[in-house]
């Protein structure tokens, strides 16, 4: 069987594309805003300029971190399942992140998210089967910012057992969010054997590690927990405005940090990833679903394919503002192409307005959209020898092949069968079901999954644990209490 | 140990096992099972079950296209028994059925065929492209309670009309309900040509017949009865 795929390079453009990149980290090399890992890459005969900080690594040391680098890993969910598999061209699909704002049904403005929004998002994307993972997707305003991050994190841990996509916003909240899973996985020695979350590091462009996300990315490394590089060139801005040029000097941030990653601890799990963006020449904004954003990420990941890494990208959002046409035309052509391009994981359903705005119903609408990408990427398969000769034959001319073994054996399994999202109604149906649109269908859908959904059954200590890790924050932070749930 | 064996039974249909469905009432005329109590507490309740779940969007069109035929192969091997006993299956109604002349689609009205007979109609099935003549025929032989036309086309559509006129001159319409279906079929087509009811799949078409029967009060979701009776 043909596993449909989507490649936009030749092999040979692709091995430019990389040996461009190692090129530019000696000439001229990586800006390193952490001392620990200029002093590590230092050890490592790294020539390394302490005033400019900049490090210029040398192609070899780049090609051995390429090959110590895990060519796949998984994520577990809390039942220690193996659920997620990084690596080959497995598809899979988280909800996009980190929103600052929230848009309600029916609304056109949108408004800061608060913790009861967050629960409810987390309910609802434990109970949609084609997410194998949940993000911590919004940033809960009701908190204080310096522990807004690992607050996130807590909350996905009370409210699903899906693996988490998740990052950390300064470099101690990681320590923090690293004891959060710890206090789930039992030690952490469970959590390095069996992760549990992937941890986003975002290189800033041009070519710059920050001290916050290098020392994440380290922190990763030296605890095995996945690190999963988001690289974000804008084309004309920030990057060069070819298309291939973002996709260099994409190539060049991943590999600096992979090198990174792996001097701190070779084979520690690393994911080449990104969000880069096709910067919109007439706004100034950064259109995260330009088709030309999607041929970057789709690129990327080809390119970080031939090195035989596991990848990761941005894709299945829309920058629309509410949830209308273009919020679905957007997403349905870039999660699909995504998971044509054969991306290990895909975040982005739920997300809205340049990522940063979430909706409830987005992601149920975009559930549908991840069951076809899903169907799409599973092909045609060849069930029956012979095909279809001896059924055919067997039914003869009387046309009715509903009645047969044959279709009830198969049905399931050849067709996606969308919820209610999705109208295929006959128009008088349609119409006497009150003639709703799919952003009303997407809002039952939303109350119907919240109604159904069943708490996760975390132990009583392991809750006491978490939440009392989680309160000695808010409390350093100058909050006494958490908010209510 | 009747339970089990109802139970087994009504699984079969919800499997839509034709085979094991035939064993398990050969089994129940075998242990001198009452045949009227295989039916009505045994394969019923699995008709009824398919029927909830494809309601509900958790069982699909060919679940209820084999728990139909489960339940006609059933009721074949129960019927002789049934006969030398005395016993008569207490049926919802007659109906008789057929796609018009001129339009050979098949799928709609057999789907629909099915559902009423598992749901306890006796259905006379007159296949595709029926003329209007066979139609009355049928309908006066067995003193039919309902008629059903089918048709796909907008083309063929007016055929429906032409039956139930045929009906009117023949002094048959007081005594004959008439349901029409098809993709094509409106309410508003049913008040213009004086049909009785109508509904956009199978599991609803039950609903209109036993509602035209009077065999339930309540009208099903996606069931749109005539004004004529609605009245």
């Amino acid at each position: 069987m043909i596993r449909p795929t989507l490649q936009l390079l030749s092999s040979e453009t692709v091995d430019r594309v990389v040996q461009e990149g190692i090129e530019l980290l000696q000439d001229p090399g990586v800006r390193v805003h952490s001392p620990r890992a200029l002093s590590l890459l230092g050890d490592h005969g790294v020539q390394v300029d302490l005033q400019a900080k900049v490090a210029r690594i040398p192609a070899q040391l780049v090609c051995r971190a390429v090959e110590t680098a895990p060519k796949s890993f998984y994520l577990y969910d809390f039942d220690g399942q193996p659920v997620v598999h990084y690596g080959g061209d497995d598809v899979q699909f988280d909800p996009g992140s980190t929103a600052i704002e929230f848009l309600d049904y029916g609304a056109t403005t949108s408004r800061a998210p608060v913790t009861a929004d967050f629960v409810r998002y987390v309910q609802l994307a434990d109970g949609l089967p084609v997410l194998d993972a949940v993000s911590t997707a919004m940033v809960c305003s009701d908190v204080p910012q310096a522990m807004a991050d690992l607050y996130r994190l807590f909350l996905v841990l009370l409210y699903t057992r899906k693996p988490v996509v998740t990052g950390a916003f300064a470099v101690e909240t990681w320590h923090v969010m690293k004891d959060l899973l710890v206090a789930v996985a039992g030690s952490e020695e469970a959590l390095a054997e069996k992760p549990t979350a992937v941890f986003d590091v975002c290189p800033s462009p041009p070519l710059l590690w920050s001290e916050i996300t290098c020392e994440n990315l380290m922190d990763c490394a030296q605890y095995r927990l996945p690190a999963e590089l988001v690289s974000m060139p804008l084309t004309g801005a920030t990057g060069p405005a070819t298309l291939l040029g973002a996709i260099v000097q994409h190539a060049a941030e991943c590999l600096s940090g992979i090198t990174i990653h792996q001097l701190v601890n070779p084979g520690a799990p690393i994911v080449w990833g990104g969000s880069p963006a096709a910067f919109d020449m007439r706004t100034g904004t950064p259109p995260m679903s330009a088709i030309e954003t999607v041929m970057i990420d789709c690129a990327y990941a080809q390119v970080g394919k031939s090195l035989g890494l596991p990848t990761h990208a941005y894709l299945g959002m829309s920058d629309a503002k509410i949830v209308d046409a273009q919020c679905g035309f957007e997403s349905g052509i870039s999660a699909t192409l995504g998971a044509l391009a054969g991306i290990n994981m895909i975040s982005g359903p739920g997300m809205l307005d340049f990522e940063s705005c979430f909706s409830l119903e987005k992601l149920v609408i975009d559930a549908e959209i991840v069951g076809m990408a899903r169907r799409l990427v599973a092909g045609i398969a060849e069930r029956e020898t012979p095909l279809a000769l001896d059924l055919i034959r067997q039914v003869g001319h009387t046309g009715n092949f509903m009645a047969t073994r044959h279709t009830k054996k198969w049905f399931r399994q050849e067709l996606f069968i969308p919820s209610p999202v999705v109208d295929r109604d006959f128009r008088r149906n349609w119409e006497e079901k009150g003639s709703k649109d799919a952003t009303q269908r997407a809002h039952e859908r939303v109350e119907a999954l919240l109604a159904a959904y069943r708490p996760k059954g975390l132990p009583a200590d392991v809750i006491g644990q978490l939440e009392s890790i989680t309160l000695r924050r808010a409390q350093a932070a100058g909050m006494d209490r958490l908010p209510p749930r | 140990m009747d339970k089990e064996l109802f139970q087994t039974m009504a699984q079969s249909i919800i499997d839509g096992e034709v085979e094991n469905a035939e064993r398990l009432a050969r089994q129940a005329v075998e242990q001198g099972v009452d045949p009227l109590e295989a039916i009505n507490k045994g394969f019923v309740v699995g008709v009824n079950y398919v029927g909830e779940q494809y309601a509900q969007g958790d069982m699909f069109l060919p679940d209820l296209v084999l728990a139909g035929e489960a339940m006609k192969a059933a009721v074949a091997v129960l019927e002789p028994e049934m006969a030398r006993r005395g016993a008569e299956r207490k049926m919802l109604g007659k109906v008789v059925l057929g796609t018009v002349a001129g339009d050979i689609h098949e799928i709609g009205k057999t789907l629909v065929g099915t559902m009423l007979s598992a749901s306890g109609f006796q259905v006379y099935d007159l296949g595709v492209d029926v003329p209007l003549d066979r139609f009355v025929e049928k309908v006066r032989e067995v003193n039919a309670d309902i008629v059903g036309l089918s048709a796909l086309l907008t083309t063929t559509m007016a055929k429906q009309r032409d039956v139930i006129e045929a009906l009117d001159e023949l002094g048959l319409r007081p005594k004959v309900k008439v349901m029409i279906g098809g993709a094509p079929v409106t309410g508003s087509w049913v008040d213009e040509i004086g049909a009785d009811g109508t509904s956009e799949d199978a599991i609803g078409a039950v609903a209109v017949a036993k509602r035209l029967m009077g065999a339930c009060p309540e009208p099903g979701e996606g069931a749109v009865i005539g004004r004529r009776v609605s009245r």
